[in-house]
């Protein structure tokens, strides 16, 4: 069972209807010239407010870069992305990142490092502090706010990065494999807690993997994305119920969309294939 | 409810906790006071260090007792109680003191000189392509100028002599924590960049909280070689002075053929460089707390 939510939210309320994203006719091309190199092909995508999407695709086929281009890293070479109908030129703390490396800073403490993004936002010291206990508690590792990033596990190491990127309740939090680099048992125990705080949070979440068991697992909806230049190949929406537990994965309803994603994605491979051999 | 899913490998890192002490007779569960490993291991490398010294005079006293002559001639070597004869009757003299300490305001005054001008000018190089272009000829050019070299133009260059010494000394100096600096700046993960970026970091904290730290360490090692470096321009300095300064006090003896008196002002500038060094260490281990947790 899930716990109730126990602490004080205010997220909830301000971030209902918030974190919008539309994807608008975006392309991203790397370079100049010759070495111009096509990373998006015109790609358009609509997420809705507190959807959790994930896109799914194959190794370097630009699905990080389109992310980035939500995050504000990339801009796109045409298109434009629009948060919440405001033109993204830029990183900003409406839009939370969670990456794959561990990417907390080492010279600060866990606490510092959730404490961060509050204190960056003009809170007070106290206030700041308070968040980050708050949100620490929330990944429960409330105990090793004064430890190290580098002292603790990479599951730890991530939950205090989802910490960190949620404590500016953000409309949108985006996440680049963040699971990527965790052993397996420790990923699905990050999988099921991480719907368990899009569940009390109601964030639009992005998630970004290769995994196709992870992105049915997780998402409302799965985008497809082929190998490289990237385009959205496939829109597949998972009607699975909610709150999700591991178990789901032996249901028939599950089992159907895992396979639906693994033929779509073979035909693309195949057809990738062909397409070189040429 | 409790939410265990969170608390899954929450342990993983967790100290192990002490094995139990098993009682077999009622002497053992007297509580005996333990040194702890690091002790030991420090008295023991002390141990060695000490071997390592001793063994060390005892050679150059073989030499120097023995008139050694095989390729490398250590007849007019001073003997080690000689030198330490020499060395007892300087530090009751007011002079020898003086000599250091005018040394020592060398030092102090040329590095910290350094230290502002190198770390700023390494930083900006870091964070700034066209500084970098701009500077990085000068340094290249410039740096394997030997510290003697520069006694003839500094003495034309500067006002006094005072000031000719202290710049010689802050050039041997700067280098090192310019090119350190610059090292450190260019290692800042970019992931750490755009972690903070998101979390709604301006230019200036982007600097202060992810370049400044990360460079620390290179900044750190940097001002260490470099408060070394300066110990041996300030020689080279020294021998334009008349006057004092240890490094003077080497030159003198050297130009006086008083052997012994030259090993004095060698052993001294090496003990007060390696103290330094230690100080300048000991200073910037604070800011690197956080290193040693991630070994």
């Amino acid at each position: 069972m899930l716990d109730v939510v126990k602490f004080k939210d205010p997220s909830r309320e301000t971030s209902k209807g918030k974190g919008q994203i539309k994807v608008d006719e975006v392309s991203i091309t790397f370079g100049s010239g010759k070495d111009a190199h096509l990373a998006v092909e015109t790609t358009s995508i609509d997420i809705k407010a507190g959807e959790f999407v994930c896109i799914l695709g194959p190794s370097g086929c630009g699905k990080s870069t389109l992310l980035n281009a939500i995050a504000g890293y990339v801009n796109p070479t045409t298109g434009a992305v629009l948060v919440d109908r405001t033109k993204v030129e830029k990183p900003g703390p409406d839009r939370g990142m969670v990456f794959q490396q561990y990417s907390l800073l080492p010279w600060k403490t866990v606490y510092e490092n959730v404490a961060f993004g509050p204190k960056m936002a003009g809170h007070t010291r106290t206030e700041a502090g308070s968040t980050a206990n708050t949100f620490l508690e929330l990944v429960g590792l409330k105990k090793f706010g004064n430890r190290y990033p580098a002292e603790l596990s990479g599951g730890m190491q991530q939950r205090v990065g989802i910490a960190r990127a949620l404590a500016n309740y953000p409309s949108v939090l985006l996440m680049d494999e963040p699971f990527g680099a965790l052993d397996a048992q420790t990923r699905l125990m990050m999988q099921e807690s991480l719907l368990d705080i899009w569940n009390k949070f109601g964030t639009t979440v992005v998630f970004v993997t290769h995994d196709v068991d992870e992105a049915v697992f997780l998402a409302d909806r799965v985008l497809i994305m082929s190998a490289a230049p990237g385009r959205i190949i496939e829109d597949v929406k998972i009607d699975l119920p909610r709150p999700r537990s591991t178990n789901l994965a032996s249901t028939p309803e599950y089992i159907k969309a895992r396979q639906f994603c693994l033929d779509t994605i073979k035909a693309e491979s195949r057809r990738a294939f062909e397409d070189q051999n040429a | 409810m409790e939410n265990t899913a969170l608390k899954s490998d929450a342990a993983v890192k967790v100290e192990k906790p002490e094995p139990p002490i098993l009682p077999m007779s009622g002497a053992d569960l007297m509580p005996v006071p333990r040194l702890p490993k690091i002790t030991r291991q420090h008295l023991s490398s002390a141990g060695i260090v000490a071997l390592s010294l001793t063994i060390g005079v005892l050679l150059w006293h073989f030499v120097t007792a023995t008139n050694l002559d095989f390729y490398i001639n250590f007849e007019n070597v001073p003997s080690p109680l000689w030198v330490f004869t020499a060395f007892v009757g300087h530090v009751q003299t007011e002079i020898f003191w003086t000599h250091i300490g005018v040394s020592m305001r060398r030092i102090l005054i040329s590095y910290c000189l350094a230290v502002a001008l190198g770390i700023s000018i390494g930083l900006v190089m870091g964070r700034s392509r066209i500084a970098r272009a701009f500077i990085m000829p000068y340094i290249e050019v410039i740096r394997p100028i030997p510290a003697v070299a520069w006694i003839p133009l500094a003495i034309l260059m500067w006002p006094t002599e005072e000031s000719s010494i202290i710049y010689i000394t802050f050039l041997g100096a700067l280098f090192p924590i310019v090119l350190n600096t610059l090292h450190g700046v260019e290692q800042t993960p970019e992931v750490l960049v755009r972690a903070v970026q998101s979390l709604g970091a301006s230019r200036w904290a982007v600097f202060r909280h992810v370049v400044i730290p990360a460079a620390l360490p290179s900044i750190a090692a940097g001002l260490a070689i470099g408060m070394g470096v300066s110990w041996f321009s300030l020689l080279a300095g020294e021998i334009i002075s008349g006057q004092y300064g240890i490094g003077y006090f080497t030159w003198d003896a050297y130009s006086l053929i008083n052997y012994q008196d030259i090993v004095v002002g060698m052993l001294v500038i090496g003990f007060l460089g390696t103290a330094s060094t230690a100080a300048v260490k000991a200073i910037t281990r604070p800011m690197l707390k956080w290193q040693e947790k991630t070994r």
